[in-house]
């Protein structure tokens, strides 16, 4: 089955988990600056809101890349940056419309959401609930699940 | 080895940054942070010296969790010798800046001296610098956080600055970090302004790789986080309820420190608790809580974010406190309602804005409005003084322009910024000044909580809950139960928790993950992190002797034995209501044994043998 990152901005408290296990999963570091999803923080609303790449299905960044290291992981659905291709060119980071894929100055690549290989740690750290991984045809399942408890009649 | 191993030190006369290796052989004895800085402290500077001259440092620290996934490790404070009280002060906060500067490389900041001129320092991994702040002083918090945000164009910039409360001489001004998160007590934030230092902006993006055994770690903290989770307080309580949980729950006890402490209950309680913050209110069917949003890696997130009345009068026409911002912990809603008699949640969140806004503690700040409060109710303060205000009890529109006028220090302002002990002492009658060596009182009445009062008495930063917070034992039964009416067992209760909270408060996590932790669960995220064989055994005894160490520098300072106790209200005027009826606090029974379990002479010293056992 083909799983997706859902993120749930209603239940992140802001503390930044998932910023420090995709820095620690990926580069081994705790190091949010280095991290592939980022959590956002809106002060005067109150509000909080986790955000990374959601694997488009046609993707922008994949079409982009003069190089072709941006490919397809059969297994997880994921645009994965090959690193001994990429160039460090940045078109990437140009194309994609939603600001996921980024330029990681230290090592000359760009860094962006690979899903951890079908296990992302940053699902796995999150205290709240806020990032699950599920399937990704029913991302909806739980809202849905939610307006379907409010349809029944009252007992 | 989570430590990053490298100093930063400032000097502001000079106007250098110069980074040199941390004392590894110190590390190993104190760990970080608290008692790490207070080791620095005490070696460099003399406990005599003036707190406000140049001759006084301010650290700023983080511990070797700091930084680093487990659950609260974002924690930082800032250690120096408190203006308010004379005796050492470190004060712990979270929000992000901890876990930036230790991104950035550094384990601590030491900053020496005066600039002649105001400045901030700009730190960008290894790059330091001292820039000019004439364009930032004379600004609140806010105002700075946002000008340095747009100077740099860097919206990742965490800031930690003091407001105008400090530069106006606010002897309770905190250094606040991310808007509405401080270091806030003992005035640590006068000190930082009277060097004029206005500001710390950091950007780290080296992050924290040197963990010891990574398996290990990630084994320890997500057991750690398992914990949190599971446990009624952390799991449930503090995420929903925030700390301000206790309102009720402490006032049902009789320990609610109400009107300058003259009562012990205050009727108002239920109008400012946590459970009147989840009700919507008639203007705009909110709640005053519009979320709880956590500190860096925290999993408990227990701060709360909230919003004032739309239609309430301390905001009519005033945009910047129409947003969401930092909301009423308890300590908060206690020291501005229950201690002024004022249950208007509204009025109470307004001030509590101010108190982040331009930097002052709310806990020092509402019980030296009580204390002004009841020298106008005795007639010491009269509106001649206040410019036709009148100061009375459980007026709501007192309390806001007193924390008005002490944000920017104007008029009264000034008066209410010297704290409760010094005004009582100029308007002619200290003994109407709840405070323990010269700080104010948190929360807790020590005569319906008989170990609150030991903690205050003998708290090496002056009355302080979180030196060792026994009300866990005495009313919630952590680790277990003791009757809050007794002083039987009380100096060995109230030694295990300072020691314990030393070691805790030096690691970079954040003290209230010990409701549902003992060091039995921090020992092993602290080894797994760190060389140096850590058990809770071994960080017991650096949790002692930091407390040690901390007592040391202020016997040096000048304070002595008589220094521990508490005002005379607490003594003999008994409770009048509540479980606690006709208690006072019975400090006499619990001070000569905590001396001796502690290995201090009768005149509360610690002898050559205490030090040299550990190798203070």
């Amino acid at each position: 089955m083909l799983k997706a990152l859902q993120l749930e901005p209603e239940k992140c408290t802001g503390c930044l988990q998932c910023e420090m296990a995709c820095s620690f999963e990926n580069e081994g570091v705790f190091n949010p600056s280095k991290s592939r999803i980022k959590v956002f923080t809106f002060h005067d609303e109150g509000r909080f809101a986790p955000y990374t790449c959601s694997q488009c299905a046609e993707a922008w960044c994949l079409h982009a890349c003069p190089v072709e290291a941006i490919v397809i992981n059969p297994a997880t659905g994921a645009k994965d940056v090959h690193a001994d291709v990429c160039v460090g060119c940045k078109v990437c980071t140009i194309a994609c419309p939603f600001g996921t894929v980024n330029y990681n100055a230290d090592s000359g690549k760009v860094i962006k959401c690979d899903l951890c290989g079908g296990s992302p740690a940053c699902a796995t750290a999150c205290p709240t609930g806020a990032i699950t991984y599920v399937d990704a045809e029913h991302t909806g399942y739980e809202r849905m699940r939610a307006h379907a408890a409010q349809s029944l009649p009252h007992s | 080895m989570a430590w990053q191993r490298k100093i930063l030190r400032v000097n502001l006369t000079a106007g250098t940054c110069t980074p040199e290796p941390l004392n590894m052989d110190w590390a190993l004895k104190y760990i970080g942070q608290r008692g790490l800085a207070s080791k620095y402290l005490a070696a460099e500077v003399d406990p005599k010296v003036d707190a406000l001259s140049p001759d006084n440092k301010l650290i700023m620290a983080t511990g070797p969790l700091t930084g680093t996934m487990a659950a609260t490790g974002g924690r930082y404070s800032v250690i120096t010798k408190s203006p308010l009280t004379g005796a050492i002060a470190c004060s712990n906060s979270g929000g992000f800046i901890g876990a930036e500067m230790k991104a950035a490389g550094w384990d601590m900041i030491i900053f020496e001296g005066k600039s002649p001129k105001p400045v901030y320092l700009y730190l960008e991994n290894d790059e330091a610098q001292l820039l000019p702040a004439d364009g930032l002083w004379g600004k609140s918090v806010w105002e700075t956080d946002e000008i340095l945000h747009a100077t740099h164009q860097d919206p990742l910039l965490r800031i930690a600055c003091v407001g105008r409360s400090a530069e106006t001489g606010c002897l309770y001004a905190g250094v606040v970090n991310d808007l509405h998160r401080a270091a806030g007590r003992s005035g640590v934030g006068t000190v930082m302004a009277s060097k004029h230092l206005k500001a710390v902006a950091i950007r780290g993006t080296l992050g924290v790789g040197n963990v010891r055994d990574k398996r290990a770690f990630m084994d320890a903290t997500t057991a750690g986080k398992k914990t949190l989770k599971d446990n009624a307080v952390t799991g449930v309580g503090l995420p929903t309820m925030g700390t301000q949980v206790l309102m009720n729950v402490i006032n049902e006890v009789g320990a609610m420190p109400t009107r300058n402490m003259r009562e012990v209950q205050f009727e108002g309680a239920s109008k400012i608790s946590a459970e009147a913050m989840l009700e919507p209110r008639e203007s705009d069917g909110k709640p005053n809580l519009v979320t709880n949003g956590a500190c860096f890696g925290c999993t408990i997130a227990c701060g709360r974010i909230s919003t004032i009345d739309p239609q309430h009068y301390t905001i009519a026409n005033k945009n910047k406190y129409k947003g969401a911002s930092g909301g009423l912990e308890y300590e908060a809603a206690w020291a501005l309602g229950c201690d002024t008699g004022v249950d208007d949640l509204d009025a109470l969140t307004y001030a509590n804005f101010l108190c982040n806004e331009d930097g002052f503690d709310p806990i020092s700040f509402g019980s030296t409005v009580a204390a002004a409060m009841e020298l106008f109710d005795i007639g010491a303060i009269t509106t001649e003084h206040t410019g036709g205000v009148e100061l009375r009890f459980g007026s709501a529109e007192a309390l806001t322009w007193a924390a008005e006028v002490v944000a920017t220090g104007t008029g009264f302002g000034k008066d209410l910024g010297l704290g409760s002990k010094r005004l009582c002492a100029k308007y002619g009658h200290p003994d109407l000044s709840m405070t323990v060596k010269g700080q104010e009182f948190p929360a807790y009445d020590p005569r319906g909580i008989q170990g609150m009062g030991l903690t205050y008495a003998t708290s090496n930063r002056g009355a302080c809950h979180l030196r060792s917070y026994t009300v866990s034992s005495e009313i919630m039964g952590v680790p277990v139960k003791t009757d809050p009416l007794t002083t039987e067992g009380k100096p060995e209760l109230v030694k295990a928790f300072q020691d314990a909270t030393a070691a805790v408060d030096s690691t970079g996590l954040c003290v209230f993950t010990t409701f549902a932790w003992t060091l039995a669960d921090i020992a092993p995220q602290v080894d797994a992190a760190c060389e140096g064989g850590w058990t809770p055994e071994t960080m017991l005894e650096v949790g002692e002797r930091i407390w040690n160490l901390e007592r040391q520098f202020n016997l040096d300072a000048g304070l002595t034995a008589a220094d521990d106790t508490l005002p005379k209200r607490l003594l003999k005027d008994a409770a009048k209501t509540g479980p606690a009826k006709g208690q006072v606090n019975r400090l006499h029974e619990m001070l000569p044994q905590y001396y001796a379990i502690r290995g201090w002479t009768e005149d509360g010293r610690p002898t050559d043998e205490t030090l040299s056992r550990l190798g203070v």
